[in-house]
């Protein structure tokens, strides 16, 4: 049998100024009708590239160096640019990653339909709209006649997304190829939009090719898939065999590196191709060195932090006058206790509030009302700005995203000492500098980054520098906000044991916060479920997965793409 | 919505109250009023009469009352210099102004945008570095030098058209329009190409830069991968996009051409307001200078308040005030 | 040290400015014309200012051409007055140069200041200076900078205003161009405000003064240095225009546009060097800051590459 669409060899390069710097090279894919092909990779593996190249929608300067690209036997490589027009939209449909950027915004759904039909059809004004509500009802939107006539801030992320679905099937196309199209979306949408897309290709025996980083996607949706690794393609067969049985060490190391969703695991292996893990600060002896000076546990049995009905609103507009002011509440009357040395997970989707939480609790943001006890000390009652910041020290905060969360023009030995500057916490010059090359080798960075800027590293490097920076306070509350969302899973991986075997070395107590619940089961003892800034449910993590009560947690526990090796 | 075009029209009737206590600053602390009024011959008891008419040992609130509603009412004081009604010079300066404004917006709206949408679709080929490099020396060639230089070109060497003033021009009712008359016509030619070449640059520059931006959007990259056509894409996609931005500048844009004209006018001689203005600082003459003041602030703030109620008009997401302006 | 020049050489920004022939002729026209105006008192063959050097029989004087009357010599001419005019252009460029610097160093100040705070502080003294900077921006600033120029020479005794037309010219140039300075620094501010490294900064105990001066000011300096720029070209055209119109630059001290004021009169009657060599230089000037102000938007906004 033919495939629908054959990739052979393909090469694609982006000449820049040090040369050509390749995309993607040798790479050779298959899809048959009917099928869901997944392409996994982690960045830069160049995998959306693919999906571009074959569109003929590379991005300036990049070309198809080399190779061939068959669609139902032709070739549609190489073809004219009025050709491969005709191409798009009609025979092969693309689906992006961000529904709330792939609209044009001020024009209606209808029009942004039936123009795509029109063009490819060639139907009158009145049938292409008849078929533009047919479509928006095939995608499951209610009430498609009236929606129609909206525009698209008027409809959710995950409604804009089946739009934008709807719009990529208006010429029934033979192949979809579909670009990370739920990472935008939460949990329980993307659920809905990845049931649709394998509806749609079993329906019409459409191919697909999902482009995605996220296995438990690959797990749940695929029929086959190709790993891909540095623009090259390292293995590809059927789902359950590269799962099950990798046969690559990439493969290999990459399946190690995913969370598993059905049971706990004490720490990830080693994976085979990270890129820093080494120089482990050697015979370290927390009771002689300066990071396991000054701390004052008495360790009375009371919660380490105590939560109490604490509240935030924040302005919806800066409005001069007071009263032409609006108020969202973002979290309410929100409650838990974490004990010394655990660590207490906040779960939820986006806007769920647990953000907030930890930015309360930081006091960036001062809760509107409620009380935080901290080590016994209730910070309300705090009367004196040297007490404020004598506490304030002991919590810190690892945030999401390591490009925003470290000063581009500061060096990293500059960004590490300046905590313990400004809280006057080593003697002397010589003792500081001691202290940051002590902390880049305990976060596992070698005493080299010291000298170098953030942009010299790479996400989970940086990563680290950000945890090495909040350990120079010598904390014991360290608050973690999404620390892994922004990273590739093997790396991923390495940040979450670094955390644990913190955890252990320093007697940290952990603020976890995260929306990804594999994530949660491996690093957290309690959870706390999040939904519309209120805390629906506390819990064991066990506990919690094997036997939730709450109907969200129960949804939640579903519609988390499954993966187990 | 209707909340909205409340709060725009009590935000322009604030900036307005702003300027006229500005404009009425001017009137009442730069330089002293009675000794610009009396003459040198003045006698104690004449000053006195004087600082009592004007209401100046009112207190300043009541005084400022008074000043806007004499100007509501159209009494604006009488010039130091010219010693007439402002009202009346005004009236008679105003229509040869507006007339170069308005051929002059005209001008550099029409090829402003035209320009920068065919700069933004083309972005290499020998038209395009053309007018680049064009709105560059525009942008660095001082208005006044390009009045001077069409001067020189079309004026003194060719002779096809007239260096200074408005030519002939016909009284319709209060209002001197030259577009009736040959000579009239002529004489606008120079004096609106010398204002609108610059702000035709701006706004190309801006619909230029605009465009570019809309085209990297993913809506454009999406509307590519449905196979629809440049031209839809261009000009059906891009274009609306880009012109909603572009016209609150171009808004502001259309009332410094009102500005800007009092350059022009000056190398011109055009007999317009603005060369008014201009003698009135050489001579504080500071009734005309208050007038001029609150004259273009009314305008600016017209033409804000319409640009706005424009957008909203035009932007669907603004009429379900899903976003503010501020 | 070398590897550190290695690194400024080797760096984005100067390999497209070495990529960029219009930049590096920019660069250099700009950067002679400075030095000769900062060196102007050393290299200038006459003093224009100093009457004893002067000869009314010099006047009229075409360019590389011997006086009818004297048989002198100069290079661009001489003026009604008999002034050589290569003088007089070098002496007005330092005077619109050092207008046009103070005045954008004054806007830059005042602006990035309000604009880092507007940025910070946000809610109503965000909403109350950008409001401000709203209204005056609907206000074009050649006519902001005559309406302060009229307001302060209603206040200047007559016999100071000579005196004190340059700093006035300064004050109503830079007041009029500080709103851009604050917007683009608000602007570019409300981004790194964002930034989870300010949060971090907080919790490490940093106060407010020092996030913004030392972690948001650094951050913000590239789109600050193209404004700057710029406004640095806006304001020399500006100046120019304003002393053209006579209302800047007093005829005591003339910068080029009072310098081409005075050249207008004689340009038609045959005369036109008088008004042609400064208004090049003034273009000159003007184009060559821009063509740099321009070159560095594109260079330091990655987005804008094609």
């Amino acid at each position: 049998m033919m495939a629908l669409l054959e990739i052979k060899n393909m090469m694609v390069e982006f000449p820049n100024r040090r040369g050509n710097f390749t995309a993607v090279e040798d790479t050779s894919i298959e899809v048959a009708a009917g099928e869901i092909l997944g392409i996994v990779g982690e960045s830069g593996a160049g995998k959306s590239t693919i999906g571009n190249a074959v569109m003929g929608l590379l991005q300036a300067p990049g070309r198809l160096g080399e190779g061939k690209v068959y669609l139902n036997g032709s070739r549609i490589d190489g073809l004219s640019g009025e050709q491969l027009r005709k191409l798009r939209g009609n025979r092969i449909g693309m689906i992006f990653q961000d529904p709330m950027t792939s609209l044009n915004p001020i024009e209606t759904m209808e029009m942004q339909l039936v123009e795509t039909i029109q063009e490819h059809l060639g139907l009158s004004q009145n049938e292409a709209s008849t078929r533009a509500v047919d479509l928006l009802e095939r995608v499951g939107i209610e009430n498609a006649k009236e929606r129609i006539k909206q525009y698209p801030h008027q409809f959710s992320g995950g409604m804009r997304q089946r739009v934008v679905i709807a719009l990529a099937l208006c010429a029934e196309p033979e192949l979809i190829i579909a670009d990370e199209p739920t990472t935008a979306l939460d949990v329980s949408i993307q659920a809905q939009i990845l049931d649709l897309i394998k509806e749609l290709c079993r329906e019409k025996q459409v191919g697909v090719i999902l482009i995605t980083h996220d296995m438990g996607v690959i797990a749940e949706t695929t029929d086959r898939v190709a790993v891909m690794y540095k623009g090259r393609l390292i293995e590809a067969g059927s789902t359950t065999d590269v799962i099950h049985n990798p046969r690559k060490p990439y493969s290999k190391s990459l399946i190690a590196a995913v969370p598993p969703s059905n049971r706990k695991i004490e720490r990830f292996p080693k994976v085979a191709m990270d890129d820093s893990d080494g120089g482990r600060l050697q015979n370290f002896d927390l009771s002689s060195h300066w990071l396991g000076r000054g701390k004052r546990f008495k360790d009375t049995g009371n919660a380490l932090i105590s939560v109490r009905h604490i509240s935030k609103r924040f302005p919806l507009n800066s409005a001069i006058l007071k009263r032409k002011r609006t108020y969202i509440d973002a979290i309410r009357d929100i409650s838990f206790d974490v004990m010394p040395g655990e660590t207490f997970g906040l779960v939820g989707e986006s806007g769920s509030g647990k953000s907030t939480v930890a930015r309360v609790i930081t006091g960036i943001h001062p809760a509107t009302s409620g009380s935080i006890v901290f080590a016994d000390t209730d910070l309300a009652k705090i009367k004196s700005g040297a007490e404020r910041r004598r506490i304030r020290r002991d919590v810190q905060m690892v945030f999401q995203d390591p490009y925003s969360s470290l000063n581009g023009r500061m060096r990293v030995g500059t960004i590490i000492a300046e905590p313990i500057i400004v809280n006057r916490l080593a003697g002397t010059k010589v003792e500081r500098e001691s202290v940051v090359l002590d902390l880049l080798d305990l976060v596992g960075l070698g005493r080299d980054a010291a000298r170098k800027y953030p942009h010299e590293f790479s996400g989970g490097q940086r990563q680290r520098i950000s945890i090495a920076r909040a350990l120079a306070t010598r904390p014991r509350f360290l608050i973690c906000d999404e620390p892994t969302s922004a990273l590739d899973v093997s790396i991923q991986a390495q940040i979450l044991n670094l955390l644990k075997d913190l955890q252990e070395q320093l007697n940290l107590t952990y603020l976890f916060i995260s929306h990804d619940m594999p994530v949660m089961r491996q690093m957290c003892d309690r959870i706390g479920v999040m939904r519309n800034g209120k805390l629906v449910e506390t819990s064991e993590t066990e506990a919690l997965f094997n036997d939730p009560q709450h109907d969200y947690t129960k949804s939640l526990i579903e519609l988390m793409p499954k993966f187990t090796k | 919505m209707l909340s909205y075009v409340f709060r725009r029209a009590m935000q322009s009737v604030l900036v307005l109250l702003t300027v006229g206590l500005v404009a009425f600053s001017m009137f009442r602390f730069v330089g002293d009023p009675v000794e610009n009024l009396l003459g040198q011959e003045r006698t104690d008891a004449d000053i006195e009469r004087l600082r009592e008419q004007l209401g100046l040992e009112d207190p300043f609130p009541i005084q400022y009352w008074e000043f806007l509603t004499r100007a509501v009412q159209g009494d604006l004081g009488i010039s130091f210099r010219q010693g007439r009604p402002v009202v009346d010079i005004f009236i008679e300066r105003l229509p040869a102004t507006l007339e170069l404004a308005f051929v002059s917006a005209a001008f550099a709206f029409l090829f402003g945008v035209l320009f920068g949408i065919y700069t933004s679709i083309r972005r290499k080929g020998f038209l395009t570095n053309v007018i680049l490099t064009g709105s560059l020396i525009g942008v660095s060639l001082p208005t006044f030098l390009i009045g001077i230089l069409l001067i020189y070109v079309f004026a003194v060497e060719l002779g096809w058209l007239p260096s200074f003033g408005r030519g002939d021009v016909v009284q319709v009712g209060r209002w001197s329009t030259g577009f009736l008359t040959e000579s009239g016509l002529k004489a606008l030619v120079l004096p609106s190409l010398t204002l609108g070449l610059y702000q035709m640059t701006l706004i190309m520059r801006l619909v230029r830069s605009e465009m570019s931006e809309v085209l990297r959007q993913d809506y454009i990259r999406f509307a590519r991968a449905r196979g629809l056509s440049d031209r839809t894409i261009y000009f059906r996609h891009a274009v609306k996009n880009t012109l909603i931005p572009v016209i609150t500048i171009a808004g502001l844009q259309l009332g410094s051409i009102i500005a800007f004209a009092i350059i022009t006018e000056t190398v011109f001689q055009w007999p317009g307001v603005g060369l008014l203005f201009i003698d009135s600082v050489q001579f504080v003459d500071i009734p005309v200078m208050a007038a001029y003041l609150m004259m273009i602030s009314v305008m600016f703030v017209a033409i804000n308040f319409i640009v706005d109620m424009l957008y909203l008009a035009i932007d669907p997401r603004l009429r379900d005030g899903k976003t503010s302006f501020s | 040290m070398i590897g550190h020049l290695h690194r400024i050489w080797d760096s984005d920004l100067c390999w497209s400015f070495r990529q960029s022939p219009v930049a590096m002729v920019s660069a250099c026209i700009s950067t002679v014309l400075i030095v000769c105006a900062i060196l102007a008192p050393l290299i200038a063959p006459y003093n224009p200012f100093d009457p004893s050097t002067l000869n009314l029989m010099n006047g009229f004087s075409r360019p590389m051409e011997p006086n009818p009357f004297t048989g002198e010599i100069f290079l661009l001419g001489t003026d009604d007055q008999g002034r050589d005019m290569l003088s007089t252009i070098l002496y007005g460029m330092r005077i619109s140069l050092f207008v046009g610097f103070m005045a954008v160093i004054f806007a830059m100040v005042l602006g990035v200041l309000l604009g880092l705070f507007a940025a910070y502080a946000g809610g109503r003294a965000d909403a109350i200076i950008m409001r401000i900077a709203d209204v005056q921006l609907t206000f074009p600033a050649i006519l902001v900078a005559i309406l302060i120029f009229g307001i302060a020479k209603g206040f200047t005794p007559v016999h100071l205003r000579d005196q004190m037309a340059i700093w006035v010219l300064i004050l109503s140039i830079g007041l009029s161009d500080w709103v851009q300075f604050a917007r683009v620094a608000r602007g570019a501010a409300l981004v790194e405000v964002q930034k989870e490294y300010v949060e971090a900064a907080i919790l490490i105990g940093r106060k407010p003064g020092i996030i913004i001066f030392r972690h948001i000011l650094p951050n913000v300096v590239s789109p600050i240095l193209v404004i700057a720029t710029i406004s640095l070209a806006l304001a020399i055209i500006l100046e120019a225009t304003l002393s053209f119109l006579g209302v800047g630059a007093p005829p005591t001290e003339p910068s080029l546009g009072t310098l081409i004021r005075i050249g207008q009169s004689f340009f038609f009657s045959g005369e036109w060097w008088i008004l042609f060599f400064p208004a090049t230089t003034l273009l000159m000037l003007a184009l060559s800051v821009n063509l740099l102000g321009d070159w560095l938007r594109d260079a330091l906004n990655p987005k804008l590459g094609e």
